[in-house]
């Protein structure tokens, strides 16, 4: 299959210069697949369709966005009110970058419920981690750019943490700044980065998928697959349909925030603008900050909360080594599985906490979240790897299933 | 690399080598020194511009300041608390162990003249601007200033005494220029 055999003489000229399809057809369409992919191997298709939405609604905004604090805030309403179709443009960029956020997240506890990042794809899993970084530095510039209250103080909270590093923190943070304080120069260098990280992002894209083409994708059942002729399928038409079915219920969502509830995960006091004298009594980042923001207050000390909120994603970078045991799915793991949904549900408190005040009850929840954040990853999950017995693993693919049929499990 | 050349032309000798190895060194360094050279201006882009620099100083007339009035004035784009300290506040401020706070400071070190307080109103945590400049904002367990962002409690001198700040509030450099009217930066 494939265009790349195609007997066109003009795909057969370039063809023979840049092998271009054959390259696509090896990666996009002959590319063999496990055939018991479940939904949740959408969402890494469904984090590159987003990263194409907010480039492109990015682009088109940065034609009428102003970045400059005289003018920022204006121009954000000028884009809302004058500019056609403008809002909808705006809606689709800061809603996009939740719906983005959203489906990153699922994509990475599905990794950690499969065990995706065991050998031998720990490289593909530093490139996860690294985009997600990269992504969180992106849309924290991003919500400086319309300039309002909430903006404003964010930018002031997040630079004013380099502070915390001994010795060079002050000066550091003034070169961050361009000033004594978060001004027109600050929000002038972030739209600058802002728009240059997303083109990063991609970049480190292809390092992610180039990785994972390599062994390929992990399985439901997250095993080595030793008979490809009967576990695997063709990418195409298999799962680009399946993709592109995720996709349009992925639009369907993002349609129902952008038309009916545009404003729901901000905060309206984000449409006042910037004043440097005065800070709004309750400051919160964006939803999906929410834990890291949680694990920063829960810690009494300015150098200690970062380092703790630091640590709280990059400890992620070492879990395939935390991790011992071989068994990848936590469908085969009894005790894992359960202390799989313990973390999740921990990970929702953290953002619960996150929005509320750092005072009395939610101060102390903070921190016993805080405490079993890094209790699950340091001191739980090792020891599970340790003393678990997991449930025997199938041979391949096609035994399970054939086993329910009632059929001999070997032959497919 | 020395041994690849020597054996190829062992005619050349160790003379040839030395000055091959010095021409490397010299090449190399010239390298570090152009690149050096053209990061500094990349990096130091970055640093406040002379513009900025320029508005570093501010004057202040206090003569409307009332009695026990706090106000805020600007000062390189951040807020200067300024507080019209009575006689209790001030002795509030003095009547504690200096040595049990978290940033040891007396009073008498972070006013010029008691009655006059003035401190940079940023928190020492993560940069918020702390409550307590209004009668009816809170003003936090010691009756100072209360950060609302991360909960830092400031005493009536600007002293840290409770909350994730590090530092009590800055006192910024300033001068009387006479009774009423003082120069900051
Ligand atoms: C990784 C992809 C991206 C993410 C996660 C992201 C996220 C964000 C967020 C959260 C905002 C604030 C929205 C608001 O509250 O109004 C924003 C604003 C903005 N972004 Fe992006 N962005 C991305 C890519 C881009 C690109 C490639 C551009 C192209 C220049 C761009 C241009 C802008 C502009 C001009 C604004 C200000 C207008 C506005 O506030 O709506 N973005 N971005
Ligand atoms: S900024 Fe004031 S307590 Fe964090």
């Amino acid at each position: 299959m494939g265009f790349a055999n195609s007997q066109n003489k003009i795909i057969r000229w370039v063809e023979y210069r840049l092998p271009v399809l054959k390259w696509l057809d090896a990666q996009l369409i002959d590319y063999p697949t496990p055939k018991n992919l479940n939904y949740w191997w959408n969402f890494g298709s469904l984090a590159g369709v987003m990263l194409v939405v907010q480039i492109v609604t990015g682009i088109v905004l940065a034609m009428h966005y102003m970045p400059h604090g005289d003018y920022a805030f204006d121009s954000v309403e000028h884009i809302m009110r004058d500019v056609s179709w403008g809002w909808l443009l705006r809606y689709l960029h800061s809603n996009g970058g939740s719906m983005f956020f959203a489906v990153v997240y699922i994509h990475i506890f599905r990794g950690l419920y499969y065990g995706s990042y065991k050998a031998p794809r720990e490289i593909l899993w530093w490139f996860g981690l690294i985009i997600l970084f990269l992504m969180m530095m992106t849309a924290f510039l991003g919500y400086v750019l319309p300039w309002g209250q909430m903006s404003f103080w964010a930018a002031t909270v997040i630079t004013s943490m380099f502070s915390a590093i001994p010795w060079v923190g002050d000066e550091l943070v003034v070169w961050l700044w361009g000033g004594y304080s978060v001004d027109s120069p600050t929000l002038t260098r972030f739209y600058s980065l802002h728009y240059l990280f997303p083109f990063l992002i991609v970049g480190v894209v292809f390092v992610h998928l180039w990785a994972l083409h390599v062994h390929g994708s992990n399985s439901p059942l997250g095993i080595d697959i030793k008979r490809p002729d009967q576990d695997k399928i063709p990418f195409h038409p298999y799962y680009t349909v399946k993709d592109l079915f995720g996709m349009m219920v992925m639009f369907f969502i993002l349609a129902v925030f952008v038309f009916y509830l545009p404003n729901m995960l901000g905060e309206v006091i984000n449409y006042e603008k910037a004043n440097p004298l005065v800070t709004p009594p309750h400051i919160v980042p964006e939803w999906y900050f929410l834990p890291f923001y949680a694990i920063l207050r829960a810690v009494p000390d300015k150098l200690g909360g970062v380092i703790a909120m630091g640590a709280s994603i990059s400890i992620f970078f070492v879990l395939p080594w935390l991790d011992v045991s071989k068994v990848r799915s936590a469908k085969f793991r009894p005790i894992y599985r359960q202390f799989f949904w313990i973390f999740l549900g921990d990970c929702i408190v953290l953002g619960i906490v996150g929005a509320n005040p750092p005072e009395g009850t939610w101060l102390l929840m903070g921190r016993l979240a805080t405490a079993y954040y890094f209790l699950h990853l340091l001191v739980i999950i090792p020891l599970i790897g340790k003393f678990e017995k997991p449930r025997p693993v199938p041979e391949g693919i096609g035994e399970p299933v054939l086993k329910d049929a009632g059929a001999p499990a070997k032959e497919g | 690399m020395a041994e690849s050349v020597s054996s190829d032309a062992s005619t050349d000798g160790a003379e040839g080598e030395t000055r091959r190895d010095f021409l490397y060194l010299a090449a190399g360094a010239m390298g570090v020194a152009a690149v050096a050279g053209i990061a500094w201006p990349l990096f130091d882009q970055m640093n406040p511009s002379a513009d900025v620099l320029a508005l570093a100083s501010a004057e202040i007339d206090l003569s409307p300041i009332e009695l026990g009035q706090r106000v805020t004035a600007k000062w390189r784009g951040k807020p200067v608390f300024i507080d019209h300290r009575g006689p209790e506040v001030i002795e509030k401020a003095r009547d504690v162990e200096v040595e049990d706070l978290p940033d040891p400071e007396p009073d008498a070190a972070r006013v010029q003249k008691p009655e006059w307080l003035i401190l940079v109103g940023i928190c020492t945590h993560l940069g918020c601007v702390p409550f307590g400049q209004k009668d009816s904002d809170p003003r936090g367990d010691y009756g100072g200033w209360f950060c609302p962002c991360h909960g830092s409690h400031y005493d009536t001198s600007g002293r840290i005494r409770k909350g994730p700040a590090p530092r009590n509030l800055e006192v910024p450099e300033y001068i009387f220029l006479d009774d009423t009217t003082i120069r900051i930066g």
